[in-house]
């Protein structure tokens, strides 16, 4: 057998075990009919999000003088203009809605992406050094832990100055001792297997042995705590959106639409359901999307 | 001039309740070619000096000896930067558990590169070649295939031969295999050290060989060296050591084989307990 034909070969049969590997993937997580549907919804919100000028039938910022407060459209006094109605200054509420689908994917992939990787280099740290290092580390994350979160991130937000950025940063802050311990526990269990004593064996330094070695083996637990936080970090954002410590006016983002909203309640019941359902079907969705991922990751829940 | 020589190896670990002396003054040497066959039951320190060779001991044991030189170069002396280099390429082990032994999140072929990477200068395509010739000398049937699947597709015995082919990878001076058909089955065990001797007889390099089986002892080893509660209890090559044991501990463990046994109960060591404190009475003055 020549050279050239046994490359091919191997590149055929790696490209094959990957797929196999998908394949396997796909076989566990549809196996969880909710998590399905929760991909479903969550691959329309991000088209939605991702095609919003062109789907939402106004701009979000356009207020309709005539129009303040119209009911949805199936209900008396609607128009056929604004399919779920307009708020108090006349904005159409389906076109916020749809617009305030991107702040709050943006939000859950900064915070978690922010969170994720402070937490994952933070714990396998931690984790791999221990001693005085681990130490540390761990009792300044105990005590970030022992807040309440949202208070936490109120004070940070306060301290930081109100505003979208600010707010996913100071959410970010709090979420991340939670990706520090994972972190810190899968390496701990990872550290002594007699695979990365062989890989130090082979000249690995702590670097290689830490991201490289153990780091992938840790990963399955912590994708499923990242999804989990995405719904979490939304829920946050809308949280201080709705306490006037994030997205400020006029950004349609969701909390925010639900504090503007406050005051209508009792006359006009669309401005504050609509926008609540919203957070509510998301983080439903994503959340579902969590559990299947546990399904299909998590080894100990496998039964092959 | 010896490739491995260790002259009054000490290891002791902090305990809580102080101290504890795992390995006692003992000494090996090694020549190239050669196979050293370590054995002794459990905690006799078998393992303890192979890692402290290999400088894999946890921080809380303390390392002294008198010498510790690999080729004439001193170990204990070395950078740790140097240190790497030569372990892994010159000297390379393989463990007990073969299938804890492999990266869980890699594919074999992944994990054979890598090794060649790091140790050789060998181009992407060369070192395709390599891990596939090297996945061939080490009996893995359909290697084009095998590249690629993951430790946890594979048979113990199968992965017990990745391991050997990623210790044998960059041509190492020195093997050291700790027990390393314990956790597989008989007749898997045999093709397993079946390889490992060709393997040393081919390439002339050095093992030194870690088990508790006498058979194994004897199937492969030139040279033993009787180890018991981390103090050496006598070194002789293998001839002498089965025909002639000098020590009553080596005679006791050699009673303790069921093939050796007389009468309708197994003898074991603590038998002979009575028998080596007499011993030791003579020997002090």
């Amino acid at each position: 057998m020549n050279n050239p034909d046994r490359s091919a070969v191997v590149l055929a049969e790696s490209r094959n075990a990957t797929r196999k590997m998908l394949a396997e993937f796909w076989f566990y997580f549809s196996q969880n009919r909710g998590a399905v549907a929760g991909l479903f919804v969550f691959i329309v919100l991000v088209i939605v999000a991702l095609a919003a000028p062109l789907v939402a039938p106004h701009d979000p910022d356009v207020q309709y003088r005539d129009f303040f407060l119209t009911p949805p459209v199936w209900q008396e006094g609607g128009n056929s203009m604004f399919l779920l109605g307009t708020d108090a200054v006349g904005r159409d509420m389906l076109s916020r809605l749809i617009f305030g689908a991107r702040f709050s994917l943006f939000i859950g992939l900064v915070v978690v992406g922010i969170a994720l990787t402070g937490g994952i280099v933070i714990g396998v740290v931690a984790g791999y050094f221990r001693g005085w290092v681990d130490t540390v580390i761990m009792r300044v994350m105990d005590v970030i832990l022992a807040f309440p979160s949202l208070l936490l991130a109120l004070v940070l937000v306060a301290v930081l100055g109100p505003g979208l950025m600010n707010a996913m940063i100071a959410i970010a802050i709090v979420l991340q001792p939670h990706f520090v311990r994972l972190t810190r526990a899968a390496v701990l269990t990872e550290r002594t297997r007699d695979y990365v004593v062989a890989a130090r064996l082979a000249g690995a330094g702590n670097t290689r042995l830490m991201f490289k070695t153990i780091l992938p083996n840790c990963l399955a637990p912590l994708i499923v705590q990242g999804t989990l936080s995405f719904s979490n970090a939304i829920l946050d954002a809308a949280a201080l959106g709705f306490l006037g410590m994030g997205a400020q006016p006029p950004t349609p983002e969701w909390g925010t639409m639900l504090a503007e909203a406050r005051e209508f309640i009792l006359r006009a019941w669309w401005v504050v359901t609509f926008p609540g359902l919203a957070i509510l079907i998301t983080v439903l969705a994503i959340n579902l999307v969590g559990d299947g991922l546990r399904d299909a990751l998590d080894p100990k829940l496998k039964r092959s | 001039m010896a490739l491995l020589e260790i002259r009054n190896l000490r290891v002791e670990f902090d305990t809580a309740a102080g101290p504890f002396r795992a390995l006692d003054g003992v000494d090996y040497t090694v020549e190239g070619g050669e196979v050293l066959a370590i054995v002794g039951e459990s905690g006799s320190g078998k393992s303890v000096a192979m890692l402290a060779v290999m400088g894999l001991l946890p921080e809380s044991a303390t390392v002294s000896a008198d010498l510790m030189a690999f080729e004439g170069i001193d170990l204990r002396t070395m950078p740790a930067a140097e240190r790497r280099k030569v372990i892994g390429k010159d000297i390379a082990m393989i463990f007990q558990e073969p299938i804890a032994s492999l990266n869980p999140c890699f594919t074999i072929g992944f994990q054979l590169d890598e090794v060649l990477k790091a140790h050789t200068s060998l181009s992407r395509k060369a070192r395709k070649d390599r891990v596939i010739e090297l996945l061939e000398s080490v009996g893995i049937p359909d290697p084009l295939r095998r590249v690629s699947a993951f430790p946890h597709q594979m048979s113990g015995g199968q992965c017990q031969r990745v391991m050997i082919a990623i210790a044998t990878a960059c041509e190492p001076k020195l093997l050291i295999a700790d027990e390393p058909t314990t956790a597989l089955d008989v007749t898997i065990q045999k093709q397993i050290l079946d390889l490992l001797t060709d393997m040393q007889r081919d390439t002339g390099m050095g093992l030194i060989m870690i088990t508790h089986d006498m058979g194994v002892v004897a199937e492969t080893a030139d040279r033993v060296v009787v180890q018991y509660k981390g103090k050496q209890m006598e070194t002789a090559d293998v001839l002498t050591l089965f025909e002639n044991p000098s020590h009553p501990y080596t005679k006791a463990l050699l009673s303790a084989l069921p093939e050796n046994a007389t009468g309708d109960r197994l003898p074991t060591v603590a038998d002979y307990e009575a028998m080596m404190q007499a011993d030791v009475r003579e020997v002090q003055p």
